[in-house]
C-alpha cells in the first residue's frame, strides 16, 4: 500500500455491519480498515461520525440484526442507510427489553 | 528485564506492596481506624459502610471480603477494630491464618479514645516491623492479576481491552493466574465465555451464576437500560449492553476459563478464573483484592479514575481524547492502536513491562493521586 491513506474507521471483523470512527470523521469519503484481514474499504460518511461512534457499512432494514465483532450486538429501530451514524437513536439492545 | 521483586508472605503468596492496614469490621469502627491511620501515617485505614445486622450469605460475603483483604499478600500486617470482640476475633483469626501479624481491638467497655491509643501503639509496632521486610526475587507468574474495564467506549473494544488480552494470554501461558468477572456485562457474549469453560462442571457453575444474576436483575422489574450502557458508555459511542459485553470480553484473551468462583473467593486453579461479581469498579476491585489479586489491569475509554487501597490499579486507554484530557489518570496510552502506529503485540509488550515496573514499586496514577476506593458488595439489606 502507499503512504497509507488516513484511516477513519476500524472494523472488527469481515462481515460486520458497522465500523468505529477512530477520530471525528466529517461527512464525505473515508477509509475503513478491517482489523481481522487488514483489508481497506472506501466508505462515504453521510453525516459527522464522532470519535468512537459507528457508521453503517451496509444498508440495514428495520428490525434487522446489527453485526459487530462477528456477532449480533443490536437490532435496528428503523431502516439505516449505508454511511449513516448508528447509535441509540436508531438501534437498541436485542437482549434487554425497554431499551431506549 | 531486571529481576522482579516481591514480598513473599508466610503463606507463600507474593505481594508487590507492603501495606499495614487498619481494618474496621463495621461502620461504627471507621472513626477509630481513621484516627489510628492519622497518628501512624504509614498505615492505611479501610473505612466502609457495613458490618452490622447482616445475615446469611450477605454476612458471609462481608466476612470473606474483610478477611481476604487483610490476608492479601500486598498486606504485611493488619490491625482489626470492631465495636464488639466476637466478630473482631473472627476477622482477625481469618487473617492470622495466613501467618502474618494481626492485632485486634474492640471498642465496647473501652470507648474510642482508649481503643485508638492501644491500636495506634500496635499499628506503629507492626509498621516498623513491616519496614524491615525486604522484597525478594519472584517469578512473574506468582503475581495474581485481575482485570476489569470501566467507563468503556468503543475504543476499549478496539484497543485497550485487546492490549490487556495480550497480557492475560501470556501470563496464563507462563503459569500465572488472572481473574475476570462482571457477570451481567457479559450479556450478549455469555455463550462465548461458557464455550471457553474448560469442562462441563465449570460451564454449569458459570451458567448458574450468570442466570442467577440476570434473574435477580429481572426480579427488580427496573428498566436497566438507564444503567446499562451507562451515560458515559453512550457518550463514548456504545449503543447496547451486547456491544459493551463484546468489548469487555475482548480483554479476557483466548485461554480457557478454569473455574467459576463465588465473590471474594481466592482462586485455587492456575489460569483464567471467572468470578461472579458486579461491574461497579470499586466493588469489583475490592472483591479482587479479597481474592488475593496484587495488581489490577483496568482498560478505560471515557476515563474511569478508580483506585484501591491495597491493589495497584493500572489504567490503559486507547481513547486519544481521554489520554490527553485525563493524562494524570492514564498509566498507558495505546491510542496509537487506533492510528495503526504499532501492532497489538507491541502494545502488549508495553503493558507487560508496566506490570513488572508496578510490581517493582512504580506507583500507579491512582496510587499517586490517592485513590483508595474500598467498597463492600452488599447482597441484600441488613436485618
Amino acid at each position: 500500500m502507499n503512504e497509507r491513506s488516513r484511516v477513519g474507521f476500524l472494523v472488527h471483523n469481515e462481515g460486520d455491519h458497522v465500523g468505529v470512527a477512530v477520530e471525528d470523521v466529517p461527512p464525505g469519503p473515508a477509509v475503513a480498515v478491517y482489523m481481522d484481514s487488514d483489508r481497506e474499504a472506501a466508505v462515504e460518511a453521510l453525516e459527522p461520525i464522532p470519535l468512537g461512534h459507528k457508521i453503517a457499512l451496509t444498508d440495514l432494514a428495520a428490525a434487522a440484526d446489527v453485526i459487530e465483532y462477528g456477532v449480533r450486538v443490536a437490532m435496528t429501530r428503523a431502516a439505516i442507510g449505508r454511511g449513516q451514524l448508528v447509535h441509540v437513536h436508531n438501534v437498541r439492545s436485542a437482549r434487554w427489553e425497554g431499551s431506549r | 528485564m531486571s529481576a522482579l521483586l516481591g514480598y513473599r508472605r508466610p503463606d507463600g503468596r507474593v505481594g508487590v506492596r507492603n501495606r499495614v492496614v487498619i481494618l474496621p469490621v463495621d461502620d461504627l469502627s471507621n472513626a477509630a481506624c481513621e484516627r489510628v491511620a492519622d497518628v501512624v501515617p504509614g498505615t492505611v485505614a479501610l473505612p466502609h459502610h457495613y458490618g452490622r445486622l447482616q445475615y446469611g450469605e450477605d454476612l458471609e460475603l462481608t466476612f470473606r471480603t474483610l478477611i481476604g483483604t487483610g490476608a492479601n499478600p500486598n498486606v504485611a500486617a493488619a490491625v482489626v477494630v470492631c465495636i464488639e470482640p466476637n466478630w473482631a476475633r473472627r476477622v482477625a483469626d481469618g487473617i492470622a491464618a495466613t501467618g502474618k501479624p494481626v492485632e485486634v481491638f474492640s471498642i465496647e467497655r473501652y470507648g474510642d479514645l482508649v481503643t485508638i491509643a492501644s491500636a495506634a501503639r500496635a499499628a506503629q509496632r507492626l509498621l516498623q516491623a513491616a519496614s524491615e521486610l525486604r522484597p525478594e526475587p519472584v517469578e512473574r507468574r506468582e503475581l495474581l492479576l485481575s482485570i476489569k474495564c470501566g467507563e468503556s467506549d468503543t475504543t476499549t473494544g478496539l484497543g485497550s481491552c485487546p492490549t490487556v488480552s495480550q497480557v492475560v494470554d501470556r501470563h496464563v501461558t507462563d503459569g500465572g493466574t488472572v481473574i475476570f468477572g462482571e457477570t451481567t456485562e457479559l450479556t450478549g457474549g455469555e455463550d462465548l465465555i461458557a464455550g471457553r469453560c474448560q469442562d462441563p462442571a465449570v460451564r454449569a457453575a458459570f451458567q448458574r451464576m450468570y442466570d442467577g444474576y440476570i434473574a435477580e436483575l429481572e426480579r427488580s422489574n427496573a428498566n436497566l437500560l438507564g444503567s446499562q450502557p451507562t451515560e458515559g458508555n453512550i457518550r463514548g459511542g456504545l449503543s447496547t449492553i451486547e456491544e459493551k459485553a463484546l468489548g469487555n470480553i475482548a480483554k479476557t484473551g483466548t485461554v480457557p476459563v478454569v473455574d467459576a468462583l463465588e465473590p471474594a473467593v481466592a482462586p485455587t486453579r492456575p489460569g483464567l478464573n471467572f468470578m461472579d461479581s458486579s461491574s461497579a469498579a470499586a466493588e469489583f476491585i475490592t472483591l479482587m483484592g479479597a481474592a488475593g489479586a496484587v495488581i489490577h489491569l483496568f482498560p478505560t475509554g471515557q476515563g474511569n479514575i478508580i483506585g484501591n487501597p491495597i491493589v495497584p490499579v493500572i489504567k490503559v486507554t486507547a481513547n486519544p481524547l481521554t489520554a490527553t484530557t485525563m493524562a494524570e489518570h492514564i498509566d498507558l496510552d495505546v491510542s496509537g492502536l487506533l492510528r495503526r502506529d504499532y501492532a497489538l503485540a507491541e502494545a502488549g509488550d508495553r503493558l507487560m513491562a508496566l506490570v513488572e515496573r508496578t510490581a517493582n514499586g512504580r506507583l500507579t496514577c491512582a496510587e499517586a493521586l490517592g485513590h483508595r476506593e474500598f467498597v463492600l458488595t452488599k447482597l441484600y439489606r441488613s436485618a
